[in-house]
């Protein structure tokens, strides 16, 4: 969405763009309106009241015009407050960036420098300078911008120092930019968008300051007006002429509501957590909007999907992530699916137990049984009962599902307390029990260990313990291995492989890696675009696949033990889900291809233990169709 | 055979809990000292696993970091200056990450003309027709030139990355794992590419990986690193199918391999010793089934003719 939409999205920041864009208005016409001299004084006519012939707010205590007096000043002000903060903007950007930028004692130098100016109150700093330079509005301005430098500075290092790291900066290096083009072309294009929501955060707080110094009598100098000047000047006759201060008190109010309501607002247009939407709270479990009733449990599997169909909205576009999927486990059965990314496996996994964030996530129809009841549509409180204590799941990577601020024992603690009403204690014996039970050394010390003092192969096998903690029956792990080393891979692959032949669990393993598969599941399921190709028995599948699809994804994966090789790529790419072709979604990448393929549905027939969506096979499969 | 890449002791140790004065707490040495030779034309995979040093090899090949000690040499010539443009038109990197190594406020041809203007000082014209020529190379359409980097796939994305590196005209590439994140099917794409454009361009290339499959089926010469030092090297056909160091024995007995049964090649504690404080003799001591009194007290040291190993007990 651009910036602007999403600016006018939000009421009160548009309230504040159209309330400053009139008073920026007046100010720049303020020469051509047919107004009386702001600084000719009468004295015989000193505070008129408002309303009065000839001065529509009245007059101040010198017999001049208010109205006039508020208009010049409110143009005076604005520009002393926006010059202050771009200034501040342009010399604090330009010192973070420097110091973010070369790093080391550079940045050490300047940030002590920059930490010093923040060491005096703010204020006070301010006087200081204008003590030290004397009164006037220009030393007023300079004294305002010296002391919003190090927000600025402070605030774009930050940023920078995050830039400087990322990997474009080097490849830019190698393409044989010095420093100073590398800040220009690759780090300030990238910060812009942090300065302007510093700058319009700061802007209203900025002519706040000038004011104050206005009123203090250090700003700008009789009779030259500005809003804080007026007021200072209004304040002995604050009881008998009230107006000569809430004229110019009002315009401040109306100033710095107006520019901190439009700040907020153009900091949360072009903030890019914002607009990515991380910060909107997905609600606690996936909307369903089925059409269809939803289907009848069938068979004795512990878990079984009919018919799923999961749906992103997102404005107008509809993405068919998972666009009908039939899939079940047994106890004690490990059910592996593999997919490209894209391909829809993981919220395959994320629908089960209503994880799929919403919005944009629907579910649309089908059904998800478990020991046949249907979870799709269950109520948040009974999904929320069966999360962790009958359906678990483990993530790929440990350390983002970990929480970095609470030592793993304590989270151990809370995920089995969430289902059983134990004492500290008792659960803590529990959870040295679990940590024990994925073979992690040193339990007791381990369970007062942070996250971060774990690698990577023992924090999944935390991942692992939580996920056992409530003795689940179904274990969904979504690649769980993938973020791990093969050295720690085998342990994890083979302590899961354990631990559903001891426990009886039923575990769905999501990954991307044939190996893995044939290592561990019993059977697997072939995903294409959100939708299941094959599906059958590991080894019989993996020895002769039927589906196009599959024979080819197992040729282009490298196996050790085959020496240098050209390998057999598929062209082309998965197609979006938003876009997809009538048909089968691989024909336009499918060298078997044939024009029956690109017309209608083709089903997922079930040929004995194997099931097969494809007209042309590469092996006739035995079994009634 | 010329040498296209000649590294002489190189190393890199990483000062530890800096203060404002005196010296630093400890050092990490993230690259113990390394020599190793890479002809003209051939494939050298560099396998290990995370935080073996690997990365910090090629950051220091290609002049983003400074060595601690040791020489570069590249196609004959001394290079020991930390100017990177000075190495971009001799050797050039392809990024992990293909999106975030695209400045995301640029367009692609924005990007692609950084080096041809930079390294080569090319005029427009020059550039547009130099652009083509590349882009037909790694069978980009020319269209993609206006677009910005988040439009991409990942496979494309790292395509746009190859063509960034080529357009520098470097005769030497650092793949630091150029495929690890990318789908399969893609993977295969991008492999088969590079494998046509060294054949087609006489280049060299330095492959960093942590999957012992694709650098056996990219490498002519395997090097095994394990905690900053290299274990072994050896011809790609021999390194995993007939191991000498036992942790290359580890690492291929590890990687799965459909219709191999699955069991834990190893049951002990498999974490790296601490590099502040490494342990004497050999790295892999602790993780080794071999292990005798000499490993605890000398560093072995890369021996060999064809296959070189550093191991007191090597598997044959």
């Amino acid at each position: 969405m651009s910036t602007l939409a999403l600016l006018a999205r939000n009421r009160l920041a548009l309230a504040g763009l159209i309330v400053m864009g009139l008073v920026v208005l007046l100010a720049l016409v303020t020469p051509l309106l047919p107004l009386p001299d702001p600084d000719v004084t009468d004295t015989g006519n000193r505070f008129l009241p408002p309303f009065s012939e000839g001065a529509l707010l009245g007059t101040d205590h010198l017999g001049r015009d208010q109205l006039s007096r508020l208009l010049w000043g409110t143009r005076l002000s604005l520009a002393v407050g926006f010059a202050a903060a771009t200034i501040a903007a342009v010399l604090g950007a330009a010192v973070g960036i420097i110091a973010g930028y070369y790093g080391g004692r550079v940045d050490n130098l300047i940030m002590r420098g920059v930490d010093m100016l923040m060491a005096f109150p703010y204020i006070l700093l301010a006087l200081a300078i204008v003590a030290a330079l004397g009164p006037g509005l220009l030393n007023a301005l300079i004294a305002v911008a010296a002391v919003n430098i190090p927000f600025f500075a402070r605030n774009i290092r930050g940023i920078t120092v995050g830039i400087a790291n990322r990997e474009f900066i080097d490849a830019a290096r190698l393409a044989g930019m010095n420093d100073a083009r590398i800040i220009l072309s690759e780090v300030l294009p990238n910060v812009i968008p942090v300065i302007v929501i510093a700058m319009s955060t700061t802007v209203g707080w900025m002519i706040l300051e000038t004011a104050g110094l206005s009123f203090l009598g250090l700003g700008s100098q009789p009779p030259q007006a500005d809003l804080g000047s007026m007021l200072g000047e209004a304040r002995a006759a604050l009881i008998t002429s009230p107006h000569t201060s809430v004229v110019p008190g009002a315009m401040i109010l109306i100033i710095v509501m107006a520019i901190n309501l439009l700040g907020d607002g153009v900091r949360d247009a072009l903030d890019p957590r914002l607009r990515s939407g991380a910060l909107t709270r997905p609600m606690a479990a996936t909307l369903v909007r089925r059409e269809d009733p939803a289907p009848e449990p069938q068979g004795d599997d512990v878990l079984s999907l009919c018919d799923l169909q999961t749906q992103f909205h997102v404005k107008h576009r509809v993405y068919r992530a998972v666009g009908g999927v039939s899939l079940g486990v047994k106890p004690g059965e490990c059910l592996g699916i593999i997919g490209e990314s894209g391909s829809g496996k993981s919220v395959t996994a994320l629908s089960v137990m209503g994880l799929v964030a919403s919005p944009p996530g629907v579910i649309t129809g089908g059904a998800v049984h478990y020991k046949g009841e249907d979870l799709v549509g269950a109520p948040y409180g009974r999904l929320r009962d069966l999360r962790g204590r009958e359906v678990a799941y483990i993530f790929q990577d440990p350390l983002a599902t970990l929480h970095p601020l609470y030592k793993v024992g304590d989270q151990l603690v809370e995920a089995i307390r969430v289902h059983h009403a134990l004492s500290d204690s008792e659960a803590r014996a529990r959870a040295l029990g679990l940590l024990r039970d994925v073979r992690i050394p040193n339990a007791e010390s381990r369970l007062d260990s942070f996250p971060h003092e774990l690698s990577g192969g023992m924090r999944q096998r935390v991942g692992i313990a939580m996920a056992l903690a409530n003795d689940p029956e179904v274990i969904i792990a979504d690649e769980p291995t993938t973020a791990l080393d093969v050295t720690v891979q085998a342990q994890i692959l083979s302590l899961l492989d354990t631990l559903r032949r001891e426990k009886g669990l039923a575990i769905v393993f999501i990954t991307h890696d044939f190996g893995v598969v044939a290592q561990l599941c019993d059977r697997v399921a072939v995903m294409y675009a959100g939708r299941i190709v094959e599906e059958g028995p590991t080894r019989a599948l993996l020895e002769a696949p039927a589906h196009p699809y599959t024979r080819r994804l197992i040729a282009c994966v490298p196996e050790l033990g085959e020496g240098k090789r050209r390998l057999h790529a598929i062209p082309g790419l998965p197609p979006a889900v938003n876009d997809l072709p009538s048909g089968c979604a691989f024909a336009p990448r499918c060298d078997k291809a044939q024009p029956a393929c690109r017309q209608g549905e083709i089903a997922l027939d079930a040929y004995g233990p194997r099931r097969l969506r494809c007209l042309y096979p590469e092996t006739e499969l035995e079994g009634t169709a | 055979m010329s040498l296209a890449l000649r590294l002489e002791n190189l190393s890199k140790s990483f000062a530890v809990g800096k203060r404002l004065f005196g010296a630093p707490k400890g050092h990490v040495h993230a690259v113990h000292p390394v020599t190793l030779d890479v002809p003209e034309g051939e494939t050298l995979g560099i396998v290990g696993e995370s935080g073996c040093g690997k990365s910090t090899l090629a950051r220091m090949l290609v002049g983003l970091l400074a060595p601690s000690g040791g020489h570069i040499e590249i196609e004959g010539q001394p290079l020991d200056n930390a100017d990177p443009a000075q190495f971009g038109k001799r050797i050039q990197y392809v990024f992990q990450d293909p999106i975030s190594s695209l400045n995301p406020r640029k367009t692609i041809r924005q990007i692609m003309e950084a080096p041809l203007k930079r390294l080569h000082g090319m005029a427009r014209a020059a550039r547009d027709k130099r652009i083509s020529e590349i882009f037909a190379q790694v069978n980009l359409r020319e269209e993609f030139l206006e677009r910005y980097p988040h439009e991409f796939s990942g496979g494309q994305a790292q395509r746009i990355g190859i063509a960034r590196a080529l357009a520098a005209e470097a005769r030497i590439l650092i793949l630091d794992e150029p495929v690890s994140a990318l789908d399969v099917s893609v993977q295969a794409q991008v492999l088969n590419l590079l494998a046509d454009l060294k054949a087609r361009l006489g280049l060299t290339y330095l492959f960093i990986s942590h999957d012992l499959a694709v650098v056996e089926a990219v490498s002519d010469r395997v090097a095994v690193l394990y905690f900053g030092s290299v274990v072994e090297v050896g011809r790609a056909e021999d390194v995993f199918s007939a191991p000498r160091h036992p942790y290359t024995k580890l690492l291929a007995d590890s990687a799965p391999v459909v219709g191999r049964a699955l069991s834990p090649p190893e049951s002990r504690e498999t974490e790296l010793p601490d590099p502040l404080n490494p342990p004497k003799g050999c790295a892999f001591r602790a993780r080794c089934p071999n292990a005798g009194p000499r490993c605890a007290e000398e560093v072995p040291q890369l021996e060999g003719e064809t296959g070189q190993v550093a191991c007191f007990h090597p598997l044959r």
